[in-house]
């Protein structure tokens, strides 16, 4: 079982619907997105050139990297297209409301360490 | 070979001869039309008349197909004599022509009613292309004309005269409009949809004289009221033409009588079309005449069997922009009416049933479901089952898409009388794939037209290789094409983008449709619509251009390329203070700060104290332009001030892709105005302007749109052509693209060319747009969202 420290992020309608916001964390940045129903959080960079991912139009629990149009599945952190690279993931983070405030659930092995879980690995 | 004598040239007597030569030519065939046209669609005088065709759209069998098919055609030739004993046709030229076999489509008049005046100039019916023409040659802005007849042809010729910018009022002698096709409702829904374009209506007024000496001054009304007139259509009525059947001996009530198989009461003498008379019925709209044509064709060609049984008439129409659907009988006598009514959004919808089976149908404002009724009308099946779904489909069933449905049997073309099953034969048997070769293969869509989506959804459907004719669907998100996603938007009233996705698409959209959608409300509600920021590409929503490591591009408005030391010195101050990685001077006479970080640039842009230059949008970039008569020795116009008020007219504004514009004082072009969006080219005494150049992944020279005169009028030449393309080019498409698509002739008939009322319209929906349109960096002050500029920062700090 992977153990979370939960981070409050910020209040709810600081991302409006169907946007993303990129959050600033000392050892990396983080993208979240309201999806109306829920909030789901990434790694606000993109696998293939880093683009900003939180800038990017959201369709359904997806997200269209603005830079190259590279989508990417919220939920699983799985790239859908371009079908080549299907293989590759980025990073998903846990996230819960609590009083009209977003918290984002960070591996603790990870949490301010600096590391950052390997690109390609399964979520 | 037997000689067949075709008296009349219209299209139910073109339509039967068509199908007589697709079963056995063995016919020398002559074709006597006492108008000078070849065929012509006649139910479409009316767009003629509007300016949406020409007489050559409206064109149906060429001159080719006469020679074709070695037909003799005799045109401007009025047959006055028929002598059935001698069997010949004795024309007005003096001409006798003998025949074994001769067919009469002769088809109908307009009524004169007997009314004292009428024989003065100015005085018009509307029947023919000739009729047409000499109106428009009378018809023009402040033009007084009374329309006579507020059926079909009275309201058609009174939408015409109102588009050309006549001052026109309707006289009906009923208490409702179109009170053959439409109920007292619907006939008042229309009413007030005409009084709010401006058209006077009155109804349930007689007309007693046209006044005037010689020439047309006026109408007097029964109760005494007078109307001034410049011009006076009567649109009172048809009557069949049967003088010649009289003459030859025919059996002739109202019309000249014929049996199922469409046989007169001469063995050698047929009859087809407004002419005839079946079981009583004299028709009047071009279906059902289709279908004797048919039947007749059959009968003449020793194939006889096919019977007429009449037809449920039905008409599907759009007056002065509402669409009209009328079929059977919905009277209420007799009859449980089903009714719908919504006044905000203009939507009348009215059935009636007899016996649980659907008898008559109204629908005003939203025909599309008027094949499904016209099946249930036609099938006479019981509706008992679905007697909660009538109006209101269960959602499979009302896909709009879902063709699938029908039955084979189903008409699809009511005016040719196409089948699905013909259609998707056609796609299978004979490799049909787009629509033009649809209509060439089965002259499906050939009539009015109101049938062409749903062929083209059938094609869509059943074609291996459907091509949608340069036109695309906007993605799969919302599978339409885009001009009929416009009608849509504007018909429904929608005015965000979620609502267009959740009715008409799969309720999530993507990075295509969703910018395009955006667009195209904004466009059509000139900005009046609920902006979605989340819709939008990430420039849109913080008015910059992403670069490759996430950050933006800044580059602020100098119109004309023309800048003042304070600026340059704002400028530079600026570059410095945020550290901009680079400065550059762009091809377009601007200046662009590159590496600018999101959070900075609200302060960027008040430090700047200059408007977006929105170079990051799919809108109004610049214009580009050379000294002119400034400074330079050869300049004959003003460009730098003709080049800066077209950017003050257009900045702000979004478009379907971006517009980038020049502006030139002489020919040599030096601001390469010949290869923008929009230029304009200085010459001795005057300005071209010229449209749908590039000089980016292709090369293209500008068309030349028109040549004018003054300043004034080469800027509203250039309105009309933006506003065109906001109007009607796919997003993503460039003008180069959208010129070449339509060609120029098209884009000049419909802008520079245009009646005055559509320039107008074009002119008001532009300033429409811009009067609300604002500069985009006042967002820097005045966030749309708080965090719409900054990344969050965690509440708490993370150890």
């Amino acid at each position: 079982m992977t153990e979370y420290r939960w981070i409050r992020v910020s209040a709810c309608d600081s991302v409006p619907l169907r946007e993303g916001r990129a959050v600033r964390l000392p050892d990396r940045e983080l993208a979240i997105f309201n999806l109306g129903d829920r909030f789901l959080a990434v790694d606000n960079e993109c696998p293939h050139r880093g683009g900003p991912l939180a800038d990017g139009i959201v369709s359904g629990a997806s997200v269209v990297c603005p830079l190259h149009a590279w989508k990417v599945d919220l939920e699983t952190g799985r790239v859908e297209r371009p079908a080549a690279a299907n293989a590759s993931c980025l990073a998903i983070y846990p996230v819960r409301v609590e009083e009209d405030t977003i918290l984002v659930g960070i591996p603790v092995d990870m949490a301010g360490v600096g590391a950052r879980r390997a690109k390609g690995e399964a979520a | 070979m037997n000689r067949l004598v075709v008296v009349g040239n219209g299209m139910a007597g073109m339509a039967c001869l068509e199908q007589i030569l697709a079963y056995a030519p063995r016919f020398a065939v002559t074709v006597f039309g006492d108008e000078t046209h070849v065929n012509y669609n006649r139910v479409l005088l009316s767009s003629v008349l509007a300016g949406e065709k020409t007489a050559d759209d409206i064109v149906l069998h060429p001159i080719e197909w006469y020679q074709r098919h070695a037909i003799d055609l005799r045109l401007g030739v009025r047959i006055v004599d028929v002598d059935a004993a001698a069997k010949t046709v004795t024309g007005d030229d003096g001409s006798i022509t003998p025949y074994d076999t001769l067919l009469l489509a002769t088809g109908s008049s307009a009524w004169r009613p007997p009314i004292a005046g009428l024989d003065q100039d100015g005085v018009f019916v509307f029947r023919t292309l000739d009729d047409t023409r000499e109106l428009l040659d009378r018809a023009g802005p402040g033009v007084k004309a009374v329309v006579i007849g507020g059926g079909l042809l009275g309201l058609e010729a009174a939408r015409g005269l109102q588009v050309r910018g006549c001052d026109v009022t309707v006289v009906h002698l009923m208490p409702t409009l179109m009170e053959r096709q439409l109920d007292p409702d619907g006939g008042q829904y229309l009413a007030g949809r005409m009084e709010d374009l401006g058209v006077r209506v009155l109804l349930g007024r007689s007309t007693a004289a046209v006044l005037g000496h010689g020439r047309v001054e006026g109408v007097a009304l029964e109760d005494g009221a007078l109307l001034e007139a410049d011009v006076v259509v009567v649109a009172a009525g048809i009557r069949p033409n049967v003088e010649l059947a009289h003459r030859a001996g025919l059996h002739v009530n109202r019309g000249i009588v014929v049996d199922d198989h469409m046989e007169t009461s001469h063995p050698d003498i047929f009859a087809v079309g407004e002419c005839v008379e079946h079981r009583g019925v004299c028709y009047g709209l071009i279906a059902p005449l289709i279908e004797q044509g048919k039947v007749l064709a059959a009968t003449m060609t020793g194939n006889r069997g096919p019977a007429y049984a009449g037809t449920v008439q039905a008409a599907k129409l759009k007056i002065m922009g509402v669409d009209v659907f009328s079929a059977g009988d919905w009277s209420e006598q007799h009859a449980e009416p089903v009714r719908y009514e919504d006044r905000a959004l203009g939507v009348y919808k009215k059935l009636t049933l007899r016996d649980g089976r659907l008898v008559g149908v109204i629908l005003v404002g939203d025909t599309a479901d008027s094949h499904r009724y016209m099946e249930w009308l036609r099938g006479g099946s019981d509706l008992t089952a679905q007697r909660r779904h009538l109006l209101f489909p269960p959602p499979a069933a009302d896909a709009g898409l879902d063709v699938a449905e029908m039955p084979d049997s189903a008409t699809v073309c009511g005016c040719v009388g196409v089948s699905k099953g013909t259609i998707v034969r056609a796609i299978h048997e004979r490799g049909v794939n787009t629509l033009s070769q649809l209509k060439e293969c089965t002259r499906a869509s050939t009539g009015c037209g109101s049938c062409t989506s749903l062929c083209h959804d059938l094609l869509r459907a059943v074609a291996p290789e459907f091509e949608e004719e340069r036109k695309k669907v906007i993605c799969a998100c919302v599978p339409f094409a885009e001009d009929r996603l416009r009608d849509i938007l504007r018909s429904q009233k929608l005015r965000s983008v979620q609502e267009v996705l959740d009715i008409y698409g799969n309720g999530v959209g993507c990075e295509v449709c969703k910018p395009a959608l955006s667009y195209m409300l904004d466009m059509l509600w000139c900005g009046d619509h609920d902006e979605d920021r989340s819709a939008r590409f990430i420039n849109d929503r913080v008015h910059a251009n992403i670069q490759n490591d996430g950050t933006f591009s800044v580059v602020p408005r100098i119109r004309g390329g023309v800048t003042s030391p304070a600026e340059l010195r704002r400028i530079a101050d600026v570059a410095e203070k945020y550290d901009v990685r680079m400065v550059k001077i762009t091809g377009s006479q601007r200046i662009d700060l590159l590496g600018v970080r999101k959070e900075d640039l609200p302060q960027v842009w008040a430090d700047l104290g200059m408007p977006s230059g929105q170079a990051y949008t799919k809108g109004v970039r610049m214009v580009k332009t050379c000294v002119g008569t400034d400074f330079c020795r050869f300049g004959t116009q003003d460009s730098i001030a003709a080049g800066i008020e077209m950017e003050r007219r257009f900045e702000q504004l979004y478009t379907p892709h971006k517009v980038k514009m020049g502006a030139v004082g002489c020919p040599r072009n030096c601001a390469e105005a010949t290869v923008k969006d929009i230029g304009l080219v200085g010459v001795e005494g005057g300005w071209q302007v010229v449209v749908g150049g590039a000089a980016g992944k292709g090369v293209r020279k500008a068309d030349l749109l028109t040549t004018v005169e003054t300043t004034q009028q080469a800027l509203e030449a250039a309105e009309l052509f933006f506003q065109y393309y906001r109007e009607n080019a796919n997003y993503l498409e460039r003008t180069y693209d959208f010129v070449e698509r339509l060609g120029i002739e098209k884009v000049r008939k419909d802008t520079v060319y245009a009646p005055d009322a559509v320039k107008q319209g074009l002119l008001d929906r532009l300033r429409k747009s811009k009067a609300r349109a604002r500069d985009a960096w006042q967002e820097g002050q005045q966030p749309r969202h708080p965090t719409q500029f900054i990344p969050l920062v965690p509440m708490e700090t993370l150890a």
